[in-house]
């Protein structure tokens, strides 16, 4: 069974580590990954850009664009798509296309900021 | 010690919100900011021994109130407690700080820190290096070495803010929507200010100056997460990130710029180019665009493209009209010219600047674009006259040294075919 390790921290405090520590903080991640790796057991990896970088889709008829987070406390996160888009147009593009077929709710669209896509089947 | 570095950031990235909150508390820069640095003495102490606290802002703004208090209290022999209405315009603070900071506080804490460092009555140069002492927390050797002046200089600087900023009234009430807009407008000038600062650097100050433009965009992401839906600020953030992620290739080892199209691009910093073209993309939906949206998407397209050869100089020369209609300025009408003279050659580009030659007699930018312009036409002497006032005029060494570049290729161009070159 596959599980998705998602990752919460304070925006802030990231966003104010020096080059220097943030490429710490990715360099003992990776020494973690490359164990997970070789053991086959790692998938995609990937690191979104800051949630100012996010657009929500809220999935109403027609749906609607939205900036910023989803932040809806009452809803969860149920899982995640990995879509290879020009820009943001094309990325909200896939996402109609998706509401459409899965009504209610929301999609957040944010774009990746680093990706290793992994080496495990399912 | 790494012990101890995610305690500086939790200080740097709580430094906003609790000294604007001190403000509020206190009305006084001088003791917000004392009270601020008490606390962090606290937090050195406390915080390995103890953990970080759940809200490091919060803890802050609630052990700097009670430092400074305890303060006043002992020196109240000297001088009377304030008056319990001038020091709050809260009903019942303890309440207040025990619960969680509300995210209207904390948004109008910091823009009001902002706004009172970027007050009209002060100079520029006072705006950026007040708030690079008091948002910031830069120490003023650190602004004085990048602003190349002395310690001394900018402490008076800062200082004189200061006293300007306590004589005149400053508004302490939650800013209404027009208001927070003003305001809003005069912080984003600020951080581009700051920027600038950091940006135009020459070759041996880089390093001194590039924490600025690292401040500046910290700050514009901090606005970013305030106004998450303002297009202006998204385009402003993206400007910062894609011009900052040349950073790298923008001189060479002696110090010398190299310009745009002699870049090696495999030295930009492709996440914050990532991250820049996310945000003017999702700004050019809101299709209310304004001069940060367009400088961005200009400094996209240049980010795009993956050689110079690729550059959409037409999209980029579309682009600058829009600014100029925008903001119309002689300088922009200068950058505009260089995108004309890759689409229409460099005689259109030379028509286009002529008429700016009085208004920019004085900007060394001017000079070093017409000489480039009357080189490409074969106008070497005029070039040369051009690159001559050009190099009188430079700011930095490293801008000098350019042009001094080019007039070493118009000598070299002119020997081989004998003395042509009789002035």
């Amino acid at each position: 069974m596959l599980y998705a390790i998602l990752c919460y921290h304070d925006e802030d405090t990231v966003g104010s580590w020096t080059k220097e520590q943030d490429a710490a903080v990715m360099q003992k991640l990776s020494v973690v990954q490359d164990k997970l790796t070789q053991q086959g057991r790692l998938g995609p990896v990937a690191r979104l850009l800051p949630t100012t970088a996010a657009t929500t889709l809220r999935k109403e008829d027609p749906p609607l664009v939205l900036d910023g987070p989803f932040a809806e406390t009452k809803e969860q996160l149920l899982g995640f798509y990995v879509v290879d888009c020009k820009n943001l147009d094309e990325a909200l593009d896939v996402a109609r296309d998706l509401s459409r077929v899965n009504p209610g709710g929301a999609y957040e669209i944010r774009p990746v900021g680093h990706f290793t896509p992994g080496s495990v089947k399912p | 010690m790494t012990d101890t570095a995610w305690i500086d950031a939790a200080l740097t990235s709580a430094r906003p919100q609790a000294v604007g909150a001190l403000l509020r508390y206190f009305r006084n820069l001088d003791t917000a900011e004392e009270a601020y640095q008490n606390a962090c003495l606290r937090a050195l102490k406390s915080w390995p021994q103890n953990g970080p606290p759940r809200d490091p802002a919060a803890w802050l703004i609630m052990v700097g109130r009670n430092v400074a208090i305890d303060d006043i209290r002992r020196s109240k022999k000297q001088e009377a407690l304030p008056d319990d209405a001038a020091i709050s315009d809260l009903d019942d603070a303890e309440e207040q700080l025990a619960e969680r900071l509300d995210g209207s506080h904390y948004r109008d804490d910091i823009l009001r820190l902002l706004f009172i460092c970027c007050h009209p009555d002060l100079p520029a140069t006072q705006q950026i290096a007040l708030a690079l002492r008091i948002v910031s927390g830069l120490t003023v050797k650190q602004i004085a070495r990048a602003f190349l002046v002395s310690d001394a200089a900018m402490e008076q600087r800062i200082t004189r803010a200061k006293a300007r900023v306590a004589d005149a009234e400053v508004p302490f009430e939650t800013p209404g929507a027009v208001e927070r807009s003003e305001r809003l407008t005069s912080v984003a000038a600020m951080i581009y200010l700051i920027f600038n600062e950091g940006y135009s650097a020459s070759g041996d100050t880089a390093e001194i100056r590039s924490p600025l433009c690292e401040e500046a965009i910290r700050l514009a992401r901090l606005l970013l997460r305030l106004f998450q839906s303002e297009p202006e600020i998204m385009g402003l953030t993206a400007l910062l990130l894609i011009q900052h992620a040349r950073a790298a290739a923008r001189f060479d080892a002696g110090g010398a710029v190299i310009l745009l199209d002699d870049q090696d691009r495999s030295l930009w910093n492709k996440s914050l180019i990532a991250e820049g073209l996310a945000l003017i993309d999702k700004a050019m939906r809101h299709r209310r665009s304004g001069p940060y949206q367009v400088q961005a998407a200009i400094a996209a397209l240049h980010a795009r493209a993956e050689t110079p050869a690729d550059t959409d100089w037409t999209q980029i020369d579309l682009l600058y009209g829009a600014l100029e209609i925008m903001q119309p300025s002689p300088v922009v009408t200068l950058n505009r010219a260089v995108a004309v003279s890759k689409v229409k050659g460099p005689q259109a580009a030379l028509d286009m600047i002529e008429p700016l030659a009085q208004r920019l007699s004085n900007y060394f930018h001017f000079f070093g674009v017409r000489g480039a312009f009357l080189m490409q036409l074969g106008r070497n002497d005029e070039a040369r006259t051009a690159f001559d006032r050009a190099i009188a005029l430079a700011n930095t060494s490293a801008e000098a040294a350019h042009i001094r570049m080019h007039l070493d290729r118009l000598q070299r161009d002119s020997q081989p075919r004998g003395k042509k070159s009789g002035k």
